[in-house]
């Protein structure tokens, strides 16, 4: 059962201003067949004033599409045509507490119904740019047409990229192996093949740091969890830096500690924040981390 | 209000003598069947006993041919893959356009290592045609797959004639019987079935455990390797509480199978009939001749599923969709398209299916608020107007489709 707010329920199973509006002189038309949604907007505009009197609606769709309707024609009554424009999709669903990502084209097609209805009232025609494709990313709703249009519009070749331009694959991560899909296809239509593990495009020098600011700043975090080690009679010192992979070397104390693998997943994590990218830990001296993932 | 559950296919209540045999096995009995001593012991004759349940439900000839796993799903994926590891010469499969994701899911997945998977298609009824199957059927076929009930409409496929027709060529037969195990007779000592998939969820037995049958003599090849357990067949730790959850209600189908043919159909066929009569511009998908005894699946043309289960499940009724959007897919469901329901109806579907625990007062209730539903979501569709749809109701409103 989806995870409707109080606020769309309200609107599916009491909606405002549902049902033919007679006498109205703006009807816009739109929907998505697949989907199963489909909805007409009808306006009663005031033709001196441009303000909307009225509005109505008729909805072929699930319960949030009913609801986004409903939430439509509320937002929308009394405003002029181009106070009303200014509604987006993300004002349609804040208006009802939100909808599930699964749900978000409802509020599109609530959107477009608006304009196709303006358009229909000033007698000009409108025009659908929007293709929808298939949901890959659930947690950010990122279908697959806008996938495969940012790879090929930006040259994109690892699912990294495509996270950072799209924000898909960036939560669960469980749609990586859909976006590795679309990235195989758009690939070998360029002549080249996918490989997993490619760097991600900006990755050299991430936040514009040169090697020296790097390393300068991993020694200054080090330095910063230093008094603690310290405290229990340990230290940590910084041995290389190769690419992603960062070497040290435990001493005193803290070397062969039955706490080092959680003392460097700490140091790890507070690298990563401070870097902003991603980044290995390695101890040099025999393999603590191992140690770890033997008693998790 | 105690709710009324029309959603079997989906998943059964555990009934309380089930629940009741599993008990000591959370508790005293928590041995280790593989153990030498009796704390292992009893445990291991328990799942012993719970086979020769599952076998006579099944009418298997041997208790060994019953292997447990952990649902349908582990079944289903353990019998296609182990065909193509024991036949490695043979590439090809077939399956059909409206088997589960559990299948179509995993074929299309091997379809990309190279495997080349041949959907049959159904008519308006969801039927086969047997002669596109006889032609498709080459000595490059490794394993035929499908269910021996649709789960969306209940139909019935000819599976014990088409497990024939697949050993006449050579090729492995694997049925998806999750729907029908429980529901039908069934006698698999008798047929030509190689491998068959149980889900315990189905039949009154717990989540998580299932069975895939496995005749004696067909080559197979473990999905999951390790210990001796299931014969070395299923490696990992027997689910014991479930399994003889399993077998228990494995016992009770069997007792309740007259039940479920006669009385469970005639509570059906009240339900559809009076649905049918009292509701302009509905009608049943599938095949009425030949299906399930408990699954009604009803087209309610020119308003959406999601809404009508929504509206439902406020008067405490549960039913489900092959409306696009109950499933997070944008698609309707599958099995409507491929019998060509047009998407104006495809989207309405609703499924009931019952129980040996549904009641006529249950039956009554949902046939006095169905029609008023329907009549509500009617009035916000833009294909309806007063009593009836618009006259061409697809020209009356034809959006632009993003």
């Amino acid at each position: 059962m989806w995870d409707y707010s109080d606020k769309v329920k309200e609107h599916f199973f009491e909606p405002r201003n549902a049902g033919v509006l007679e006498g109205a002189n703006g009807v816009g038309d739109v929907g998505s067949i697949s989907c199963g949604d489909a909805l007409r907007l009808m306006l009663k505009v005031e033709p001196e004033t441009d303000i909307i009197l009225d509005a109505h609606f008729q909805t072929f769709g699930c319960g949030s599409a009913i609801a986004s309707s409903s939430a439509l024609t509320e937002m929308i009554k009394g405003k002029t045509l181009d106070e009303a424009l200014k509604v987006s999709n993300q004002d349609i669903a804040d208006y009802l507490d939100g909808l599930p990502p699964e749900k978000m084209h409802c509020s599109v097609m609530g959107r477009e119904a608006l304009q196709a209805a303006v358009a229909n009232y000033r007698g000009e025609v409108w025009s659908d740019d929007h293709e929808e494709g298939a949901l890959v990313c659930k947690c950010f709703a990122i279908d697959a047409v806008l996938i495969e249009d940012t790879i090929r519009a930006n040259n994109l070749s690892s699912v990294q990229d495509v996270t950072n331009y799209t924000k898909a694959g960036g939560g669960c991560s469980s749609c990586h192996e859909g976006i590795e899909e679309i990235l195989v296809k758009v690939m070998t239509e360029r002549g080249e093949n996918f490989k997993p593990g490619t760097p991600a495009k900006e990755e050299a020098a991430p936040a514009g740091m040169t090697n020296l600011q790097r390393i300068r700043k991993i020694e200054a975090v080090l330095e910063s969890v230093r008094p603690q080690l310290k405290r229990d009679g340990g230290d940590i010192e910084l041995v290389d830096v190769d690419g992603k992979t960062i070497y040290v070397n435990m001493t005193g104390a803290c070397s062969g500690c039955q706490m080092e693998a959680l003392t460097l997943q700490g140091i790890q994590q507070k690298l990563m924040e401070d870097l902003k990218e991603f980044i290995k830990i390695v101890p040099t001296k025999a393999g603590a981390l191992s140690r770890a993932s033997c008693h998790p | 209000m105690e709710g009324i559950y029309f959603d079997n296919n989906a998943t059964t209540r555990v009934d309380p003598a089930v629940v009741e045999a599993m008990l000591p096995y959370f508790t005293e009995q928590f041995g280790n069947p593989s153990s030498m001593h009796s704390f292992g012991n009893k445990v291991g004759l328990a799942i012993k006993k719970a086979r020769m349940q599952v076998q006579e439900l099944l009418g298997a000839e041997h208790d060994s041919e019953i292997i447990f796993t952990s649902c349908g799903t582990e079944s289903d994926s353990t019998a296609l893959i182990s065909a193509l590891k024991a036949q490695p010469e043979r590439k090809e499969i077939i399956t059909t356009t409206v088997e589960h994701p559990a299948i179509l899911t995993l074929c299309s997945w091997l379809e990309k290592d190279g495997y080349k998977v041949h959907l049959l298609k159904v008519d308006s009824k969801g039927r086969l045609d047997l002669d596109e199957y006889k032609k498709l059927l080459t000595d490059q076929v490794a394993v035929v797959s499908v269910m021996w009930a649709n789960n969306e409409t209940g139909t019935f496929f000819p599976v014990v004639e088409m497990a024939e027709m697949a050993h006449a060529a050579g090729a492995m037969f694997h049925t998806d019987a999750v729907q029908a195990v429980g529901k039908v007779p069934l006698n698999l000592k008798d047929t030509k079935i190689d491998m068959l998939s149980v889900s315990g969820h189905k039949l009154h037995a717990p989540k998580g455990i299932g069975v895939l049958y496995l005749k004696r003599g067909t080559r197979f090849r473990p999905l999951l390797r390790g210990g001796h357990q299931e014969r070395g067949r299923r490696a990992g730790t027997e689910n014991t509480t479930s399994i003889v959850g399993l077998g228990k209600a494995a016992e009770m189908a069997l007792e309740a199978m007259h039940h479920e043919n006669t009385e469970v159909a005639r509570l059906r066929d009240k339900l559809e009939a009076a649905i049918l009569a009292k509701v302009p511009r509905s009608f049943v998908t599938g095949n009425p001749e030949n299906r399930l005894p408990n699954t009604s699946n009803i087209a309610f043309e020119f308003i959406e599923g999601e809404a009508i289960l929504l509206l439902l499940n406020k008067f405490g009724i549960a039913a489900s969709s092959g409306s696009a959007c109950t499933s997070g897919s944008l698609e309707p469901s599958h099995v409507m398209r491929a019998m060509g329901i047009p998407y104006t109806a495809a989207h309405g579907t609703v499924r009931f299916s019952l129980s040996r625990y549904s009641t006529e007062a249950e039956v009554d209730r949902v046939i006095a608020v169905v029609p008023e539903i329907i009549a509500q979501l009617r009035k916000l569709s833009p294909y309806w107007e007063g009593d009836g749809p618009k006259e061409e109701p697809e020209k009356a409103f034809a959006p632009t489709y993003a």
